[in-house]
């Protein structure tokens, strides 16, 4: 497993982890001052182009994050997965930013720059900031009328990557390569509008170089593949599938099913032929290929979901296990047998003697349907009272790790 | 050497906290690197970027549900953050926001910036200063809720992370801005 992020709250205890919080936004609100982000008049001057100070701090801190990130990420230190990515609600988030626009020209902050500036004793930064609480009030009292709109265009972790059907290192030094043309704009404007006759620092071409470099080894190490991904972590994996403990018993699964404090998610990663002839009440039908189109959603799973892959047998099942696990996502399971040990452990005696199939190998359907039952079939959801069934419970669910909510949350 | 310059730098803060001048601020690309340390930091510790105005809501919050809990119980937005008996200020985003005052004082207290002044344009009275201080407060705190995050929790950290949300929200932001700002240069020039 990647070591980073860190499971603080299993770590430090809860308490510890509020500490690790604090020291971070100690560094943070220490480097707004140190930027000058407490004066409301050098943050303003960026929107007449005469000193651009906002913009340089803003995407330098960004760019520097941003190929530290997955640098990071790209030698398998962090975990892209456990990183929080600002979910993308496209259309509320122009009109709050519209808004926010408003507010920042207006008053001269944004809520963080007006908090380092209250704690300096600004007065104006003081009463930004109680007016960021009034407006903060406002919307929680007015949002409940356009609910809707403020749910819309929800788009989910969408990434530049994801946009542009590219690799990662291409947007990073294409971001970086942008930013720095920005600031070689802002300098400019500094000159021309701003008046600015300082001198800047030759170090910053130096740095400037060092951001390239560092973009560029980003593009060259890549970013891991699953398969990097599932070897990284194969040596602590590989054990759980060969000693059998990853394999849960159909009537473990079935006892999952019928429990309400528990959200399961049952996962069939068949062809859809087989699917349609049988499938597990609620099953959901996901081929191996169209897997990653999970990840995000078990990722949002709270701690008490349970995932349940199965195939026929067990071969492509333990795939989509490998697959799942190779992105971090918790508690996952396979069914043991697959569908056919189902059939074979809830299907009537008669069933089972008509429809068995002689010549199935591998992963296949061992059992005969006439007719695409579905969850129809009344092995689909059988009810337990009806068998005494004597399994080694294998679940065990662990805490998740990653972010806690994110952005402002 | 080490010794040398920050005993060297102990000696210029004490002077400038006795004389009561501020020091020069950091240059903006050393700060900004900076920043993205930080930044770095708290995503590679914790899985989260940095927030604000997350904070200042839970806050809010805190004092609607001692005053009013069974308006908080009944309105769908504030419930996740304090219904029933949850404490709103238990959330990593609120510990980032006490942070972010304790390091902004402590940093302006050792460069002798801490003052009690109202920072305006040269055309713009101290009353004027404050009116349109708490106007613009409550245009930034209302549309930071809207869009989810202000520029800590979704400019800063959504762009680092490369969120197409994030980006398009901060050309929002400075579009807002830049489309408002010949119509109040009053204010700051």
């Amino acid at each position: 497993m990647t070591p980073f992020p860190l499971p603080l709250d299993q770590l430090l205890g809860s308490g510890g982890a509020y500490l690790v919080y604090l020291a971070i936004g100690f560094a943070f609100g220490a480097v707004l001052e140190m930027a000058g982000f407490a004066v409301s008049t050098r943050l303003a001057a960026q929107f007449y182009f005469k000193d651009m100070t906002v913009l340089k701090v803003m995407f330098t801190g960004i760019i520097t994050a941003m190929a530290l990130i997955f640098l990071a990420t790209g030698l398998g230190l962090l975990d892209y997965n456990l990183v929080y990515v600002n979910p993308t609600y496209l259309w509320p988030g122009i009109l709050g930013g519209l808004i926010m626009g408003v507010g920042f020209i207006l008053g001269g902050f944004c809520p963080g720059t007006s908090l380092v500036s209250a704690a300096t004793l600004k007065i104006d930064g003081i009463i930004f900031a109680l007016g960021a609480f009034f407006g903060i009030f406002l919307f929680g009292e007015t949002v409940g009328w356009y609910e809707a709109f403020w749910n819309s265009s929800y788009m989910g972790r969408f990434t530049l990557m994801d946009l542009f059907q590219t690799d990662t290192g291409i947007i990073v030094l294409g971001v970086m390569v942008m930013a720095l043309l920005a600031f070689a704009g802002a300098e400019w404007a500094e000159r021309k509008i701003g008046k600015q006759t300082a001198r800047q620092p030759r170090w910053r071409y130096g740095a400037a170089g060092g951001g390239l470099a560092l973009a560029a080894v980003v593009l060259l190490i890549g970013q891991p593949t699953n398969a990097d991904r599932w070897n990284m972590i194969a040596a602590e994996k590989q054990p759980l599938l060969d000693t059998r403990q990853v394999y849960v018993h159909p009537g473990e699964v079935l006892s999952y099913m019928n429990d309400r404090k528990i959200i399961t998610m049952l996962i069939d990663v068949r062809d859809e032929a087989d699917y349609n002839l049988f499938h597990l009440r609620d099953a959901r039908h996901m081929p191996l290929a169209q897997l990653d189109t999970l990840v995000e959603e078990f990722h949002a799973l709270p701690e008490n979901a349970v995932v349940f892959v199965m195939s026929n047998d067990e071969a492509q099942a333990t795939e989509a296990w490998r697959y799942l696990v190779a992105e971090s996502v918790v508690n996952v399971y396979i069914m043991d047998g697959g569908i056919n040990n189902w059939l074979n452990t809830f299907g009537e005696p008669d069933f089972k003697e008509e429809a068995a199939l002689t010549t199935t190998t591998g992963d296949q359907i061992a059992y005969r349907f006439d007719i695409a039952y579905g969850e129809r079939h009344p092995a689909a959801a059988p009810h337990a009272d009806r068998f005494t069934l004597e399994y080694e419970p294998h679940v065990v669910l662990s805490i998740k790790r990653g972010p806690a909510s994110g952005g402002c949350g | 050497m080490t010794t040398y310059s920050t005993t060297r730098a102990a000696q210029v803060q004490k002077q400038a906290r006795a004389a009561r001048v501020a020091r020069p601020y950091m240059h903006p690309y050393a700060a900004g690197i900076l920043l993205g340390i930080v930044l770095f930091l708290a995503f590679f510790l914790t899985g989260n970027g940095l927030g604000a105005s997350g904070g200042m809501n839970r806050i809010v919050v805190l004092f609607e549900d001692a005053l009013f809990p069974a308006h908080i119980d009944r309105t769908p937005y504030l419930i996740s953050m304090a219904g029933g008996n949850r404490n709103p200020l238990e959330s990593w985003v609120v510990f980032v926001s006490l942070g972010t005052i304790l390091g902004g004082f402590v940093s302006g207290w050792l460069n002798g910036r801490v003052k009690l002044e109202t920072v305006r344009g040269p055309n713009t009275s101290v009353r004027t200063r404050w009116i349109m201080a708490f106007i613009g407060g409550v245009f930034m705190g209302y549309g930071a809720r809207l869009a989810r995050g202000c520029t800590s929790g979704q400019a800063l950290s959504g762009g680092a992370t490369l969120s197409v949300g994030s980006w398009v929200f901060m050309f929002a932001v400075f579009g807002g801005a830049y489309l408002l700002a010949y119509s109040v240069r009053k204010l700051w020039n």
